[in-house]
């Protein structure tokens, strides 16, 4: 019992001097709490404001910092990002589409690739693949309102015009539904059912032609059980009548805008001559 | 007769049991086995069904498992219990003994092994004696187990139902598994007696490594579960996972992490063996008993420093597949009030170091013969001092504003040349040589070489340990300070090469010189002071604290994510403690789990003990 005790002590000690030097040894930071997903009023903003969205989120949500800081060394530093950007849309590894500052650091925030600082890639790519994330994505996320902020930011602190427009939410809206077209220019109608489906990725949810997708109902005979006006319905709005066995709010519910009301109407037609 | 009857009895549990543990060790991918996976999927799908981030069904195809979508409205509060808490001890007390009853059998497999090669009857001794510690211990396993289970059910029911709904035929099989595990266990254990000699004994050792591959498997598919929280793969960038099992399992940090526990497993269960050998060396009273324990606790120690001395290898190999998977999560790791927690590690990696080595040197007490070398011993200490310093000296710490306000700059006000990561690889290359140097030195204690060439011998190990030093000081000087950063820390693996290589070379050159060396003095077990026990038992404390910290720091690194990128913890518990908050909890688990230890020690010692109750019982034909 006398070395049970004696061992015991010993323990107790041990771990005491180990929970003391965590505890007093080294110094006790308070480590930034979860970054919120808030709700932004843009309308009410000034450019001085949106200029400090910017900050907050590059020195924080952004979590731009953790590499681009003058300390680790592992990103370059963005103090003159919006100066030389001109310079390195100049630069023959230059492998991107943007045409001036503005659009230069945007791609660079989603596209990181596109350009890579000399010394700054990614191991045995030769300078060619970026090790930094698409921040519109993943466990940063940004939003195009936030990325903008922060392009508004680098121009500020490179003493550049500040060229961003802080955007309404009606303009981030219509820019949402945009994205992916060209330059405002209106994109020519699909020409047949099987390119309008491959091009909206109806197969990535549904079994529908060569496609295997699973998330949604399988469509390979979907005539023989549905009738046009529900399968119209179903497109325009997806949530009206969800088929069993599958949940709400996975199919997207801005096709009636993506659609021409043609490729709608022939969508509808083939689908309803699936038997 | 009787006899007769009960070995054939005997041998049909035995082929029984064998055939139970194959067909579920190699996955019974059909007939009862597969159907019953089929069921508990089935019913899986059917309970996940009502849930946000359930799993669908899709009209007969493979069932689709969407991540829920968490509000703080989703994490029951019971009782005023915090749900993180309790799912933190309960999994850190699970994983410290599954962690020693894996490793144990793994020694126990190649001590009787040598036993069965040298046929010297004390190694099967102590690796029953192994063995039988573990056993108890391994319901502890199993009641934790469960209890953690339990535990994600009641305080994370969405998450859990998430992943479940991915690796439910992974859990089915580790459900199985762990029945096969329990049997193969049983026959090791309750039939060493019984498989003694010959063909028998061949049979036992069998059983082992069964027992070993069965163990493995389960410690893989435990692992395919953390490292998927991690490193999600199998699932699109929105999580949805669309059946891709394998793909689940085989994510990107699943081997470097299965490497880094195998060992660090087997370094723990030396260490926990260790306290156990020690504790029965200080409560021994007869000569005999104190010799067995120091042999045993002596074994446990070179067990527990053979899988550290690789480990900093492994550890640093998981780090850079972070950083490779991540450099958002790499920078986490290794930055901000994550690096802190690395200065903390090297307080422990220093303890276990001294430790370790501070016992060799005791050690050397039990033969006369080591007089000679007592003198090298303070040099060695110095060297191994000076190096855990350098480790210890903080690294270049990469901040948040916050951060570098509450720091009150980027740097630590002791920071200096040695912070940087050459310097450490350097210091801990050169602790691992020195710790192995002290390791040559006890062997030699009680020996003469009488090798023709011992001469040349011994230049040739000094030349060694000297070159190789030179290498990794260059190595790590010119990396470190005389290139940019991308080259900084480009040397560790010729380090580690360099490292590996003396240890190696010197060793055997050492096994050949002493070969047939010439005793000045018999090495007599037992004669060891107490506080060498104590060492022991530091070790064991020490890798225990380690142990969970480095487990906070993996599960850490998520931040506010469960599943990182796919599922946010919305929890009122999302924040990263701070270190003295983390340390608190490592330390109250540590308690709890040496608690734990101490009973089954203690257990070990009463189930040996019979009380002669004079009186109590019916005189024999009365």
């Amino acid at each position: 019992m006398k070395n049970l005790l004696a061992v015991t002590a010993f323990t107790l000690l041990t771990v005491a001097f180990f929970a003391g030097f965590s505890n007093y040894g080294i110094p006790q930071i308070e480590p930034a709490p979860p970054p919120k997903e808030e709700k932004l009023d843009l309308g009410a903003m000034t450019m001085d404001q949106f200029v400090a969205l910017g900050d907050r989120i590059f020195n924080g949500r952004g979590t731009c910092t953790l590499c681009h800081n003058a300390v680790g060394g592992r990103a370059p530093l963005l103090d003159r990002a919006a100066v030389v950007a001109l310079e390195r849309l100049a630069d023959p590894r230059y492998q991107g589409e943007a045409t001036d500052a503005e659009s230069y650091l945007h791609e660079s925030m989603v596209k990181p690739s596109a350009y890579v600082v000399a010394g700054f890639g990614k191991t045995g790519t030769n300078d060619t693949v970026s090790p930094m994330p698409d921040v519109s994505s993943g466990s940063i996320g940004l939003s195009e309102a936030e990325i903008l902020a922060v392009i508004a930011y680098l121009q500020q602190i490179a003493g550049t015009d500040i060229t961003v427009e802080i955007p309404t939410d009606a303009a981030e809206a219509a820019e949402t539904a945009a994205a992916g077209e060209a330059e405002g220019e209106p994109r020519p109608p699909y020409k047949t059912p099987e390119e309008a489906i491959s091009e909206f990725t109806c197969g990535a949810c549904h079994k529908v032609g060569s496609e295997e997708g699973d998330v949604g109902p399988d469509l390979r005979k979907i005539g023989a059980k549905r009738d046009k006006e529900y399968l119209r319905r179903a497109i325009l709005d997806p949530n009206a009548e969800v088929a069993k066995g599958f949940e709400r709010d996975l199919m997207p519910t801005d096709y009636g805008v993506q659609m021409y009301a043609q490729e709608l109407e022939m969508i509808v037609d083939y689908l309803a001559g699936l038997k | 007769m009787r006899q007769r009857h009960s070995g054939v009895a005997g041998r049909a549990v035995l082929v029984l049991v064998l055939a139970f543990v194959v067909v579920a060790a190699l996955g019974a991918g059909a007939g009862p086995f597969a159907a019953l996976t089929e069921a508990a999927a089935q019913t899986a799908d059917a309970g996940a069904g009502e849930a946000t981030g359930a799993a669908q069904a899709n009209g007969g195809g493979a069932p689709v498992v969407v991540p829920p979508k968490l509000t703080a409205a989703d994490y029951p509060r019971i009782a005023g219990v915090n749900g993180r808490v309790v799912v933190w001890l309960v999994a850190q007390l699970h994983l410290w003994f599954a962690a020693f009853v894996l490793a144990v059998p793994i020694f126990v497999f190649i001590i009787e092994a040598i036993g069965m090669r040298t046929r010297d009857r004390r190694y099967d001794d102590m690796a029953y004696e192994f063995i039988k510690v573990s056993i108890t211990a391994y319901s502890l396993t199993a009641i934790l187990g469960g209890l953690l289970t339990f535990s994600l059910v009641l305080f994370y029911p969405d998450l859990f139902r998430y992943l479940s709904s991915i690796f439910k035929e992974s859990m089915f099989y580790y459900a199985l598994l762990f029945f096969a595990e329990s049997a193969t266990l049983y026959v090791y254990y309750y039939g060493w007696q019984w498989l003694q000699g010959g063909f028998r004994k061949w049979v036992h050792l069998t059983l082992g490594l069964l027992l070993n591959a069965v163990g493995t498997v389960l410690m893989l598919l435990a692992n395919a579960w953390v490292t998927f929280m991690m490193s999600p793969a199998g699932v699109d960038s929105a999580g949805v996972y669309s059946g891709d099992a394998w793909a689940a399992i085989h994510n990107f940090l699943w081997n470097p992490i299965n490497l880094h526990r195998f060992v660090a497993n087997i370094a723990f269960g030396g260490s926990i063996v260790g306290a156990y050998a020690a504790f029965k060396f200080l409560s021994a009273t007869r000569a005999e008993e104190k010799a067995h324990y120091d042999w045993m606790g002596y074994t446990a120690n070179f067990i527990a420093i053979s899988a550290l001395l690789p480990l900093p290898f492994a550890g640093y190999y998981l780090a850079a597949e972070i950083y490779a998977y991540s450099q958002q999560m790499g920078i986490t790791l290794m930055g901000g009030i994550f690096a802190w927690l690395f200065i903390i590690q090297a307080v422990l990696i220093g303890t276990l170091f001294l430790a370790a080595n501070y016992y060799l040197w005791c050690g050397m007490g039990r033969s006369e013969g080591a007089v000679r070398y007592n003198r090298y011993v303070k040099y060695l200490a110095i060297v191994i001092v000076a190096a855990f310093l350098v480790w210890f000296t903080p690294h270049t710490l990469v901040l948040t504003n916050e951060e570098l306000k509450a720091l009150g700059g980027p740097y630590h006000k002791y920071l200096g040349p040695l912070g940087i990561m050459p310097a450490k690889n350097t210091a801990v290359n050169v602790m691992i040589l020195f710790t192995a140097l002290s390791f040559l030195i006890y062997r030699r204690a009680n020996k003469i070489a009488t090798a023709s060439w011992v001469r040349a011998g011994n230049a040739a190990q000094v030349a060694l340990f000297a070159s190789g030093i030179l290498n990794i000081f260059f190595l790590g000087i010119y990396h470190g300070y005389f290139t940019n950063t991308v080259y900084k820390v480009a040397a560790s693996i010729p380090q580690v090469l360099t490292t590996l290589i003396v240890i190696i070379a010197s060793t055997v050159i050492d096994s050949l010189m002493y070969r047939r060396a010439r005793e000045v003095a018999p090495l007599r077990w037992g004669r060891v002071p107490p506080r060498a026990q104590y060492a022991l038992f530091l070790l064991a404390v020490a890798f225990t604290w380690l142990m969970g910290l480095m487990g906070y720091i993996r599960s850490g690194i998520r931040q506010h994510w469960h599943v990182v990128d796919i599922v946010r913890d919305n929890s009122p518990d999302a924040f990263t403690p701070t270190l003295g908050y983390a340390a608190n909890v490592v330390s109250v688990g540590t308690i709890l789990f040496m608690a734990m230890v101490l009973f089954v020690f203690w257990l070990s010692q009463v189930s040996g003990t019979k009380t002669h109750a004079a009186g109590y019982w019916k005189a024999e034909g009365a």
